[in-house]
This record gives structure tokens, C-alpha cells and sequence, in this order.
């Protein structure tokens, strides 16, 4: 029989049959090709840390433990201590969770239990949209609006009437660590609404209806059947929020006011950790400061990757729950 | 007379419980228009103060000296785009390559390792992989380079890609794929041809929200890519971007470059949600339902 006019190839049935294991060179060379790419990715990942931590081992070597408890960062001395940095990352973004979070799981318990579905898809869009905003444009926003509205309306407010409290005593510029909080806040709103919003959505309707049959009301109900019942998963969401806060740049550097100081006050000027690498590496004249600078992102570093391995612990165990 | 005094009590107590429920979806319900105000201002202003400055002037001229009215950010919005498409040449055969691997091969130890380090990687801060990429290129180089900020832009799409990528192909039926295979197609021929560019709509989307993402960048580019007052010479010398352009601008003390600066974010903004808009047009059923 003629076997050209076949539209398949005939010997290829006689090779595979031959050896069933090799599929296809072409298979091979292929299937290679993308474990070496995936490989590539874990493998980015590993060198990103060794790169970080060789290039702050200058810093390391030199102030040790220091680096970390000290409290004073003078580039001109050469002295540096990141206890403020690491204070102002840490209150920045505590400010911006405490804001964010209850805001965002209402945002989507009420998107989601409430609200008729053209508002819930059009607020649900627009909240969506918060996270396409480029951070540079929240910076601007942040250094033309916020700033201003804080220092000529809110602040004086806030010192005239909560003056007593530490926390909002003392001058104020507009620009601070409430400022930076307030504009970490908007931004990690859109991380923890969709995250909460996609949790509520795998509870199923049977749970809820079996609440309200039971009388209680519809907050009750939320109560009881959707947000006893997320726990882990929100608290895994508002770990996620609070990752990308600590790692937020442009928008922060634009609005702390950069002052590396350790301030009770929240009106004060601060600096974070990655202000403070945005705002010096271009006048980080000796190899110390950069290095220290790198050492700042090589802890920040580590710190994001332990929040967000805790975070999708949580999330993991919702899941499998 | 026992019995009044119960019924009053749980009458008031059902009144309680009533006001609760009232406040509390009052509350949920403010906190959802609270979370648009700053949305709304930010829209308003990005056009009140960037309108004004837009004209032709902006898309064709170079950054004009201080002190001179005028100009425009051309070479930033070139460099931008320049940036974008050398970082898309190996972020988007990278990332893709990674999601087929996740999605057309059976899970293993490796997947696993994989999916985690691309999640992670995905939550690091992008400033992170602008240091690394100044300590890979930046300082062996000793300069500031295109190259630098592409690749670091690169970076930031990978994990992203892959993501959407998996996520993508994990609704195409295994029939589809039975089918190339029965008619004896190669494996890597039923990927590319059948799983990949039969969803290549589904993928581009991924694409488009991906290069969406990295447009706006601005941290990673400051130490890499820089920033130029001229034409981009060289992939090995410094360009200028449209967020660093406005970063520069915004900090600057200068009347009239925070008015460039406006216009930059609003173009930067239309940017973004114009191909935030495309995708969803790609995706909304009613297209692909064809």
C-alpha cells in the first residue's frame, strides 16, 4: 500500500511503538526547555537573596547586630543604625492596616451580602481600580493634596483637641508618618477587599440561609455564618496588606518627609525602609552607605518573604478547610 | 403579668437587635463610599491639574532647562515604551514558559517550588529587584542603562505571567488537548499551537496586565534605568521614563514642572487604564462566547 498519500506519517506509529518511553525529540528538547525556565524562576528568586546579602556584607561585617538596635543613621559620620528606619516601616504600615483592614472586609461584606449586583460590580470595579493607579501618582497626589489638606484642616484639629495624646503633640508639616499612613492605607485597600471578597464567595449560600432561618438578623448572620467562619483567611488577606505596605516605596518617600528620627508623635517626619533606599542610594558617595542601603533591602527583603510565606500559610489552611 | 414583663423584654431586646443590624449595614455601607472618595479626588485632580498642560508640545519636545516655560516629555514616553518592550522580549517567553510548565506538566516537587517561589517573588517590593538588578548590572557596568531598567522590569513580570498564565490554561478541557494528541501531534506541538495559541486571547490578556503593572513602576527604574534629559542613546546609557520623569518633577521645587508633572500622570494613568479596560473587553463574555 502507498502510504504517501496518508495525512499522517505512518513509520512515526512504528517508532513510538518501539520505545514507548521516548516520546519525541522535539517533546524532549521542549519539556527541558521550560523546566530550565521554571527553574530560572526559583533559581531568580535564590539569587536575588545572595546578591542582596553580598553586596551588604561590607555592612554586616562592620556593624554587626549594631546596624539593626542602632538608633542614630548619619551618613556623614558614617554611622548607621536602622532602628528608626525599621520603627518608621513598622508604624507606617500599622496605621495604614488598622485604617485598611476593617474598611476593606466591610467594603466586601457589603459588596458581597448586601448590595444589589450592578453596585456591587461597579463599586467592586472602581475599589479594583485603586490597585492600577501607579504609586507615583499617589505620591503626587499625596504631596499636592493630602499633605496640604492635612497641615491647613486635619492637623490642627487633631493637636487642638487629642494634643494631650503623645501621638498627635508637637509641630506639624503636612508631610509625616500620618500622611504616609493614610496613602499606604488607600493603596492596600484593593489587596484586602479582593482577597476578603473571593473568601466570602466560596461560603456557601446554605450557611447563611441556615442563620437566618434561625432569626437572626442580616448582620448577625454575617456575623455568625460568613466572618466567624473566614477568620484565618482574613487574617491571612490583612497579613498580604501588610507586606505590600512595608515595601512601598515611591508613594511613601514622597509624603514621610524623610527624616530618619524615632518620633512619638505621628504628625513628625519619618523615614521607612525603602525611603530611605529611594531617597540616598543617589548620594551614597562611599562603598558603606550603599552598602548599608543594601544591607536596609536585603532585611526588608527577608521580612516580606516571612510575612508572605505566614500569609499563604493562613490562606493555604482556609483553603483546604 | 409575668408573662407582659417577657414579652417586654424580648421585645426590647428584638428592638436592640434590630438597631444593630441597622447601624451596622449603615457602617458597611459608608465604609464602601469612604473607600471611593480618595479614588474619586485623585480621577479630579489628575485631570483638573494635567488637562491644562496637555498639548502637542508635551509628546514632541525634550524636558526644557529650569527657568524655561515650555517642553515636553517625549524622550520619557518614548523611554517608556522602549523599556516596556525590551523588558516584554524575555519577561513574557520567560513567564509564559513558566505558566505552560505549571499548567501542561504533571505536578511534581518541582511545580510545587516553583508556584511558591512565584508567588513569593511576585510579593517582594519591586524596589527589592531594583537593588538586585543594581548590584547584578548597574555596578559591574558602572553606569546606569537601559538594559539595567528592562531587566528589572523583566523581572517584575515573570512571576505574574506564570500565574496568569497556569490559572489561564487550567480552564481549557483536557479534550482539547486529547484531540491534538489523537491526531498524533507531537506534545510540544499540541502546547504551542492547540493549548497556547488557541487561548491566545485569554493569554494576551495576561500580557496586556502585566506590562499594565510594570508601566507605572517607578522605584525599580531609579536605580537602574535612571534618568536622561536627552533622546535614549544606547541600551548601555541611562533613558529617561515617564514615573521617574514625574517622580523628578513632583520633588522638584519648580511651578512649572509640577504642572509637567500632572501631565505626565494623567498620561501614565490613561495608560494603565487603558489596557486595564482591554483586557476586560477581551475577557467579557460576550466576546468570548464567540
Amino acid at each position: 500500500m502507498q502510504s504517501t498519500w496518508y495525512p499522517i506519517n505512518m513509520s512515526r506509529f512504528k517508532i513510538r511503538r518501539r520505545s514507548r518511553r521516548e516520546a519525541h525529540l522535539g517533546d524532549l528538547v521542549f519539556s527541558y526547555l521550560l523546566r530550565l525556565l521554571s527553574l530560572g524562576l526559583a533559581l531568580l528568586l535564590l539569587m536575588i537573596g545572595f546578591f542582596l546579602f553580598r553586596g551588604a556584607f561590607a555592612s554586616i561585617s562592620r556593624f554587626g547586630w549594631d546596624f539593626i538596635t542602632g538608633s542614630v543613621w548619619d551618613p556623614v559620620q558614617e554611622i548607621f543604625g536602622s532602628a528608626p528606619v525599621l520603627y518608621g516601616t513598622l508604624v507606617s504600615s500599622l496605621i495604614a492596616v488598622i485604617i485598611a483592614a476593617p474598611l476593606s472586609v466591610g467594603i466586601a461584606l457589603f459588596l458581597n451580602e448586601l448590595a444589589p449586583p450592578l453596585i456591587s460590580r461597579s463599586i467592586g470595579f472602581l475599589i479594583e481600580m485603586l490597585a492600577a493607579i501607579p504609586s507615583v501618582v499617589y505620591g503626587l497626589w499625596g504631596i499636592f493634596v493630602l499633605a496640604p489638606s492635612l497641615r491647613t484642616r486635619v492637623e490642627p484639629a487633631l493637636v487642638k483637641y487629642l494634643g494631650w495624646i503623645p501621638l498627635f503633640s508637637g509641630p506639624f508639616y503636612g508631610v509625616g508618618m500620618l500622611a504616609a499612613g493614610l496613602i499606604l492605607s488607600i493603596m492596600i485597600i484593593p489587596t484586602i477587599f479582593s482577597l476578603s471578597r473571593e473568601i466570602f464567595r466560596t461560603i456557601p449560600m446554605a450557611q447563611r440561609e441556615a442563620a437566618l432561618a434561625l432569626g437572626a438578623t442580616r448582620w448577625e448572620m454575617m456575623k455568625i455564618s460568613v466572618l466567624r467562619s473566614s477568620k484565618s483567611g482574613i487574617g491571612g488577606a490583612i497579613i498580604l496588606g501588610l507586606g505590600r505596605a512595608l515595601g512601598e516605596t515611591m508613594a511613601v518617600t514622597m509624603v514621610i518627609g524623610n527624616r530618619a528620627e524615632i518620633s512619638a508623635s505621628l504628625l513628625a517626619p519619618a523615614q521607612t525602609m525603602a525611603s530611605v533606599i529611594a531617597n540616598e542610594y543617589a548620594e551614597a558617595s562611599n562603598d558603606i552607605h550603599l552598602s548599608s542601603l543594601i544591607e536596609i533591602g536585603f532585611l526588608l527583603f527577608v521580612v516580606t518573604f516571612i510575612i508572605n510565606g505566614f500569609a499563604r500559610i493562613f490562606i493555604l489552611r482556609e483553603s483546604k478547610s | 403579668m409575668n408573662h407582659t414583663v417577657l414579652t417586654e423584654h424580648m421585645t426590647k431586646k428584638y428592638q436592640q437587635r434590630k438597631i444593630t443590624n441597622r447601624v451596622m449595614i449603615g457602617l458597611l455601607a459608608s465604609a464602601s463610599c469612604i473607600a471611593l472618595i480618595p479614588l474619586l479626588s485623585i480621577f479630579i485632580y489628575v485631570l483638573a491639574q494635567g488637562l491644562p498642560g496637555l498639548n502637542l508640545n508635551f509628546f514632541t519636545q525634550l524636558p526644557q532647562p529650569i527657568g524655561e516655560t515650555g517642553g515636553g516629555m517625549a524622550n520619557s514616553i518614548m523611554g517608556t515604551l522602549t523599556l516596556i518592550l525590551t523588558a516584554s522580549l524575555f519577561g513574557i517567553v520567560w513567564g509564559v514558559g513558566t505558566g505552560l510548565f505549571l499548567s501542561e506538566y504533571p505536578p511534581g516537587r518541582l511545580s510545587n517550588v516553583v508556584r511558591f517561589s512565584a508567588d513569593l517573588l511576585s510579593s517582594i517590593p519591586s524596589i527589592i529587584i531594583g537593588l538586585f538588578v543594581y548590584t547584578l548590572i548597574v555596578i559591574p557596568m558602572r553606569r546606569f542603562s537601559l538594559l539595567a531598567g528592562a531587566v528589572a522590569l523583566g523581572i517584575i513580570m515573570i512571576p505574574t505571567l506564570a500565574r496568569s498564565t497556569e490559572e489561564l490554561l487550567r480552564r481549557v478541557p483536557v479534550h482539547v488537548r486529547e484531540a491534538g494528541l489523537a491526531l498524533g501531534l507531537p506534545r510540544w506541538k499540541v502546547i504551542l499551537r492547540i493549548v497556547l495559541l488557541g487561548n491566545s486571547r485569554a493569554i494576551s490578556t495576561g500580557i496586556i496586565l502585566a506590562i499594565a503593572r510594570v508601566s507605572g513602576e517607578t522605584a525599580p527604574l531609579l536605580f537602574t534605568s535612571f534618568n536622561n534629559q536627552y533622546w535614549q542613546r544606547g541600551i548601555d546609557q541611562p533613558t529617561s521614563s515617564l514615573p521617574v520623569q514625574i517622580y523628578t518633577y513632583a520633588i522638584s521645587p519648580y511651578e512649572d514642572w509640577h504642572q509637567q508633572a500632572w501631565t505626565g500622570a494623567l498620561i501614565l494613568v490613561s495608560l494603565v487604564f487603558m489596557m486595564n479596560m482591554m483586557t476586560r473587553y477581551l475577557l467579557s463574555p460576550r466576546r468570548s462566547s464567540k
